[in-house]
């Protein structure tokens, strides 16, 4: 022991004499025998409780090893006698949460969704529900801000197709929209004027201004509101105001699910696009349909039960 | 200084007994202590028996113990008045609802500032009195100590003064002496546990705290606190004591760098008590020089740290004064004046010691008097008072400005802005209305600027510029507002969220941005 370091220049205890430590005389400390720059340094005995404590530590960690996961093997750890794990125990958090909560969802499941969102703990928890849910499943079509996109809707504005209401929404959620199969899914199917030859290219241009026409986009456009008249209005409305029966979209509003492009109105007129949506009653249990249906009614656009009227009113 | 060294070496109790091979002084005890048996990396602890001690400063630590022990454990029983929504504990830090309750303050963790700001205060304070006074927490107001006075206090109750509970300790296990450990060990478990227990009084309502845990339905947390903190109270009070100022607490290191000559520390007065002698009427007649220490060890028996403060200022040292009271009351008996031992700067110590040195003992024994405090004001401690006080101060007003109501404004972020089918602009916010009053408040929240711009809550549909919102007492609540612009305006644009308590018509103005598509340039 007393070598060590020896090749690297420090000073040495000679092998012969190896106890005859020198006293340093202010302490009266043994030195170890070691010396830099006439700094040395002094033999001081650690406590013996703190040995036992080293020890100690040594002594949990093996009761450690052995009773919790410890050692890393290729793919897994040891499993610990305990058969502790960090993930069961947030398994059984979330199942005791579940089970303190159950009563709720089992209320939320089985209420008229009016009633949910008038309950302000019920609503309250529905919309964090929904809101993870939604984070879960809508967000790869509407986006994590709900915005959608071209072909997607945004579920923040006051623009429904089928509708803003919580039992629309509901409805729309829980069935899809032109999902196969589902009986009850949303369903409408534009016409493909274009393509199957019902209006030329003239007609529709020029019903393409008429409809932009109807938001204030553009000139008034006289042989395209008699194109719209003949062929459009039946769905869309005399004055493009949609008709959420049969999932018409509203044409006289600021929104456009495929853009107000011009072209993109003539390319939807032409040879519609046709946006689907899944049947998610047939993947998510009703309780979660309803919190979704919640969240996506508090982003900002929910309607009351039967107030279309009063938020349908034409731009001029 | 040689006599010194010699007597350490020759003193049966001291660790470094028996050194030898220093210089040519006589070898009493030829012991070679770095033989290979006798040396060891290590070293138990030695038990040491403080005697009991008369005087001032003993007086002083009493009533200290009394009062830091009283503070302690009367604390969480004082009641305050807060009205029926908050608790009425006037100390209690309520983790579950994350509030600290002092007396009349009431902190929130968003405050937590506060505590910090005390934290910091606390260190300054304690580098002021450690710069003034030297050790004086370590002494007297550390929980080691206090602990460990009151553990030593019935220790000496039961067992007797240092004498017999050296003794006792040293005999086999009689009867007797396992009657004497088994009801020392009693008591000192009922003062641990009675300390654990205290503990948790300060986070829960304290009677309904105490019922619950006599009638053992209280949470299991508070019963494994109560547990380990009489666990570590027994064990570091009765058994560890100063090996955790040795070797445990960071206090000793730092305050080192704390003292300068001008601060306070226990001090061995050697030019008055050296050379000391057992016999000094008979070293007087032999004509030899006498001091005024009679090396009769009674500070040394005094002292819990076990250490000999004759052998100067010591890294052991807490600055007790126990040895000044021991040595005093020797100096009365033998009829010389008190303060060999004393509190001492390190300033007025060198002085005496050259006053001693050139114009004789008599002279700087006549000049010596309390400790001079003609130092205490120096750039140091001035800047230490000056740091403590700005700190403060500034809680003080911060305190005092501190309202009962308050907003947070949180712009949604995604989407920023949402066209709605008329062209209009809607934007959301994240409000949180703070109410810090024990009722519930109605406030009116409105819209500063943008008079064009109408806003609603999630809850109620109805545009307004100006709304009342009820906050339920001592809370936060979460409102969801939407803010419009027409069509015609909808552009990028500041303005700012108002809440205002009628009551009181504190205001509290929070910026905010309303965000839109630019307005395209073409
Ligand atoms: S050294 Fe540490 S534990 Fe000991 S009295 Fe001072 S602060 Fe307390
Ligand atoms: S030397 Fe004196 S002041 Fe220091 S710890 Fe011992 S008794 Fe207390």
């Amino acid at each position: 022991m007393s070598n060590i370091g020896a090749d690297e220049g420090f000073p040495r205890v000679p092998e012969s004499e190896p106890h005859r430590g020198e006293i340093d005389q202010p302490t009266g400390t043994a030195t170890t025998g070691h010396e830099w720059d006439g700094i040395k340094e002094l033999n001081t005995p650690m406590p013996r409780w703190w040995l036992w404590v080293f020890y100690a530590t040594h002594v949990w960690a093996l009761v450690y090893i052995v009773l919790f996961p410890a050692i890393p093997l290729l793919k897994d750890s040891t499993t610990g006698l305990l058969g502790w794990h960090s993930r069961s125990e947030v398994a059984e958090e979330i199942d005791t949460a579940a089970v303190a909560r159950a009563d709720q969802f089992e209320r939320i499941r089985n209420l008229p969704i009016e009633q949910v969102a008038d309950d302000e703990t019920l609503r309250n928890l529905a919309v964090r529900g929904g809101e993870s849910a939604f984070k879960v499943n809508c967000v790869q079509c509407h986006g994590a801000d709900a915005a959608g996109g071209i072909g997607f809707a945004n579920l923040n504005d006051d623009d429904w197709i089928w509708g803003g209401s919580l039992e629309a929404i509901e409805q729309t959620i829980a069935h899809g929209v032109r999902h196969a199969g589902d009986d009850e899914t949303r369903l409408s199917e534009m016409p493909a004027f274009g393509r199957d030859g019902m209006l030329d290219r003239e007609q529709i241009a020029a019903v393409t201004r008429h409809v932009l026409s109807l938001s204030g986009a553009g000139p008034a456009d006289p042989a395209g509101a008699t194109v719209f008249a003949d062929n459009c209005a039946a769905c869309h409305g005399a004055s493009g105001e949609g008709n959420r029966d049969v999932g018409a979209p509203r044409l006289s509003d600021a929104v456009w699910l495929y853009s107000s492009d011009p072209a993109a109105i003539r390319a939807q007129i032409h040879n519609p696009k046709h946006g689907a949506m899944p049947s998610w009653s047939q993947r998510l249990d009703p309780a979660t349909v309803k919190q979704l249906a919640i969240y996506v009614h508090s982003l900002g656009g929910g309607e009351e039960e039967g107030s279309r009227e009063a938020s349908a009113g034409a731009i001029d | 200084m040689a006599t010194l060294i010699d007597t350490i070496r020759n003193d049966p109790r001291s660790p470094r007994r028996g050194l030898q091979g220093v210089g040519a002084e006589p070898v009493r005890s030829a012991e070679p202590v770095n033989d290979r048996e006798l040396r060891s990396d290590y070293e138990a602890r030695r038990h040491i028996f403080p005697s009991r001690v008369h005087g001032a400063f003993r007086r002083i630590k009493w009533t200290l113990v009394a009062l830091l022990l009283g503070i302690y454990w009367g604390t969480p029983w004082i009641r305050w008045d807060r009205g029926p929504a908050a608790p009425d504990q006037a100390v209690l830090l309520d983790l579950a609802r994350r509030r600290f309750y002092f007396f009349g303050i009431e902190i929130w963790p968003q405050e937590f500032y506060y505590v910090a700001g005390l934290l910091i205060m606390a260190a300054l304070g304690l580098f002021l009195v450690t710069s003034v006074a030297g050790r004086a927490w370590c002494g007297y107001a550390c929980p080691q100590t206090v602990w460990t006075d009151l553990f030593i206090a019935v220790e000496r109750l039961v067992e007797g003064d240092r004498n017999a509970r050296a003794k006792l300790d040293a005999s086999p296990w009689t009867l007797t002496k396992i009657r004497k450990r088994l009801t020392l060990w009693s008591l000192w478990l009922v003062i641990a546990a009675a300390t654990g227990g205290a503990w948790v009084f300060y986070f829960a309502d304290a009677p309904t705290l105490l019922v619950d845990l006599v009638s053992g339905t209280a949470a299991p947390v508070a019963y494994t606190t109560v547990a380990l903190l009489a666990a570590t109270t027994f064990w570091l009070a009765g058994f560890m004591r100063e090996q955790v100022c040795t070797y445990m607490c960071p206090w000793p290191r730092i305050q080192g760098a704390m003292l300068d000559e001008h601060s306070l520390i226990v001090t061995y007065n050697d030019w008055r008590g050296e050379p000391r002698s057992r016999h000094a009427k008979k070293a007087i007649a032999a004509g030899r020089d006498v001091g005024d220490c009679v090396d009769c060890n009674a500070c040394v028996a005094a002292c819990p740290m076990g250490i000999d403060i004759r052998n100067g200022q010591q890294l052991e040292c807490i600055t007790c004064a126990l040895c000044i009271d021991a040595c005093n009351r020797i100096m009365e008996k033998v009829g010389k004046p008190r303060g060999l031992v004393s509190y001492s700067t390190l300033a007025d110590y060198e002085r005496h010691a050259q006053t001693a040195a050139t114009l004789g003992r008599d002279t700087a024994r006549a000049e010596q008097r309390g400790p001079s405090i003609s130092k205490v004001l120096r750039p140091r401690t001035i800047l230490y008072f000056g740091l403590w006080a700005t700190i403060g101060v500034a809680m003080l007003v911060a305190l005092a400005a501190r309202g009962e109501i308050g907003m947070t404004v949180l712009h949604d972020r995604a989407p920023l802005f949402t066209t709605l089918s008329d062209g209009s602009v809607r934007n959301g916010y994240e409000l949180k209305l703070v109410n810090k009053a024990g009722e519930p408040r109605s406030l009116a929240l409105a819209i500063q600027g943008l008079p064009d711009a109408t806003m609603w809550t999630a809850e109620n549909g109805e545009r307004t510029r100006s709304a009342v919102v009820d906050v339920p007492p001592d809370s936060v609540r979460d409102l969801r507002v939407f803010v419009l612009r027409p069509a015609a305006n909808a552009a990028p644009a500041d303005f700012a969220f108002v809440l205002t308590d009628p009551r009181s018509n504190e205001t509290v103005v929070e910026d905010a941005r309303f965000e839109a598509k630019e307005v395209t340039r073409k």
